[in-house]
């Protein structure tokens, strides 16, 4: 069930369009803002106040990569893995972060500490490589660095 | 040499506000276009300057404009989109623009969305892009307050209502009418042209679809005329233009340059040449979607025309550079992975080529590879080059696949004859 608080959320969004299936993809980055992720029955409840299948919202919510389908933990880690990347070498980073972790992409850590996914190319190709965590950026990055970067996260 | 985009921005520090914009002279070209001039004016202005768009395909601004229909009871309502979906690889020229000055980006909607008579005007914005989005927000609010957004603008009768939209991922989005889908809360297919957006755009309205430094200029245009934009550049084109380089390079970097500098002179002159025990191979010059040019193109003018005659493209201006401590197969095998991945999966070339020949580019990177995989990678570039697919991203796809394979094709066969990758083991 929604709560009140995203159902006003969602209702303010749905007023600034034409009809309210357009307000799709902002209701699943509500849900998704305050659950972390989108459950089958979000999907559902997405569906009902917005007038529309729930096969629709799911074809929407699985075509978009920033839209989790699944579980993840309090923080996502994006690792940059396109070309200017991959050439400033962000495979030494992956390694390192997936070792001292032990999860490699699309894992999530057992205590839900952190999720690790791949990104594509993050606008940071001048200070590559370059990540992602949740909504903060991080670049020039170096396995020195990883350590503190990640203690600030809880 | 005058930058006029970039002239306000100090990378580093914070965006420019609404009081330091005007007092650099800011919104007057909004005050000159409301007041002195018809939209069909403004439209006749940027038709005369010969803009042609920044995002990629290179298409002139005016005459996109001007395909959109003005009178007649059914002509409203009109929408102005402006595409800062940025996610090309190896490009980050809107990030600059974006985050460093959007009152420019402001004001230059204002000025298109008066020029075409739209009352609703959209940044489809990467959800990636958190500095430039609160930026943004805190311009329009600005804006708002000022009387620039808003109902009878300056007075003038016009009105726009300007949204920012943040994406939910895909690089397909980049696509204009997929943008449209998406911004209307479908999944980013890209539509069947005709008809084009202009007629039948976001909601089936007209809608015009123009990138972030295209729109950027539109202010200067206004203020200094289209006989001095055509003067920045150093060819027939106008313009400076946003270039960037990534790589092995000493100081990699965005400058605004005037179009028609050569390859040469950006690599060296403003990355400061290779990175120290690197030798420089090739480059994307635009783009990861754009065919590779080697050292024998050096001397190439980056403009639109020149970089087309030398057999790829200028796309987003923003050049990925190939050293030699790179292999080129892994190299093509992370854009096509990264093209394979972000295929929206609609027509069967894109569909099931990508994912083919991202295999097949795996196995010849691991060891694995077969000899006939180089015709079998030649074939599926052929087949998802233009005219065989619904929109422009597996040609796209297939440019630096086709001309990887041109250039680099001893290195490919090395790879299959050794059953291992010559870089792998200084790793």
């Amino acid at each position: 069930m929604l709560t009140e608080e995203e159902k006003t959320e969602i209702q303010k969004e749905i007023k600034q369009y034409p009809y309210p299936a357009v307000a799709c993809i902002d209701a699943l980055k509500i849900i998704q803002h305050h659950r972390g992720w989108v459950s089958d029955e979000s999907v559902r409840d997405i569906a009902q106040i917005l007038s529309i299948s729930n096969e629709e919202v799911d074809s929407v919510a699985t075509f978009y990569s920033r839209i989790y389908r699944k579980p993840v933990g309090r923080n996502v880690i994006l690792v940059c893995d396109s070309v200017s990347c991959m050439i400033l070498g962000y495979e030494s980073v992956y390694e390192y972060i997936s070792k001292k972790l032990g999860i490699c992409f699309g894992g999530t850590t057992s205590e839900g500490r952190f999720t690790l996914l791949p990104i594509s190319c993050l606008g940071d190709c001048d200070n590559a490589p370059a990540m992602m965590i949740n909504y903060d950026h991080f670049n020039r990055l170096t396995i020195e660095k990883i350590d503190e970067i990640l203690e600030r996260y809880k | 040499m005058e930058r006029p985009l970039t002239q306000h921005i100090k990378p580093g520090s914070v965006a420019f506000n609404l009081k330091d914009y005007n007092q650099a002279g800011g919104y007057g070209s909004l005050q000159k276009a409301l007041k002195n001039m018809t939209p069909g004016d403004v439209t006749n202005l940027v038709k005369a300057s010969n803009l042609l768009g920044r995002g990629g395909a290179g298409f002139p601004t005016g005459v996109k404009w001007s395909l959109v229909p003005m009178d007649g009871e059914n002509s409203q309502p009109k929408y102005l989109v402006c595409n800062a979906d940025e996610m090309e690889p190896g490009t980050f020229k809107d990030r600059y623009l974006l985050e460093g000055n959007p009152h420019q980006l402001i004001e230059g909607m204002i000025i298109s969305a008066y020029a075409i008579q739209a009352e609703k005007a959209y940044i489809f914005l990467r959800w990636a892009y958190k500095k430039a989005e609160a930026g943004l927000r805190t311009a329009i609010e600005e804006a708002y307050k000022a009387g620039y957004l808003g109902k009878n603008i300056l007075g003038s009768g016009f009105n726009l209502d300007l949204y920012v939209h943040s994406s939910a991922g895909r690089y397909i989005c980049g696509e204009e009418t997929a943008l449209l889908n998406s911004l209307e809360g479908k999944r980013a297919m890209p539509r069947t042209k005709p008809p084009f957006p202009a007629i039948s755009g976001l909601f089936g309205r007209p809608t015009v679809v123009n990138n972030v430094e295209t729109l950027s200029w539109i202010s200067h245009i206004v203020e200094n005329g289209a006989d001095w934009f055509k003067g920045l550049s150093l060819t027939a084109t106008g313009g400076t233009k946003l270039f960037g380089v990534s790589g092995k390079v000493k100081n990699p970097g965005t400058w605004e340059l005037p179009l028609g500098i050569s390859m040469r002179e950006l690599l060296e002159e403003h990355a400061g040449g290779m990175a120290p025990g690197h030798k420089f191979r090739g480059a994307l010059p635009g783009g990861a979607s754009t065919d590779f040019l080697i050292e024998d193109h050096l001397d190439v003018k980056m403009d639109f025309s020149t970089v087309a005659a030398a057999g790829s493209r200028l796309g987003t201006g923003t050049m990925i550079v190939l050293d030699d401590k790179t292999c080129p197969v892994a190299f093509v095998h992370n854009v096509e992975k990264f093209f394979a991945l972000e295929s929206c999966g609609w027509c069967t070339p894109c569909r099931e080529g990508l994912p083919w020949v991202e295999k097949m580019l795996a196995s010849i990177e691991a060891g694995t590879g077969k000899m006939e995989y180089l015709d079998l990678l030649n074939f599926n570039a052929k087949y998802m080059g233009p005219g065989n697919t619904f929109c422009a991203h597996a040609p796209g796809a297939a440019e630096p696949l086709q001309s990887g394979l041109k250039y680099f094709y001893d290195d490919f066969v090395k790879h299959i004859i050794d059953k291992k990758c010559p870089w792998r083991q200084e790793w």
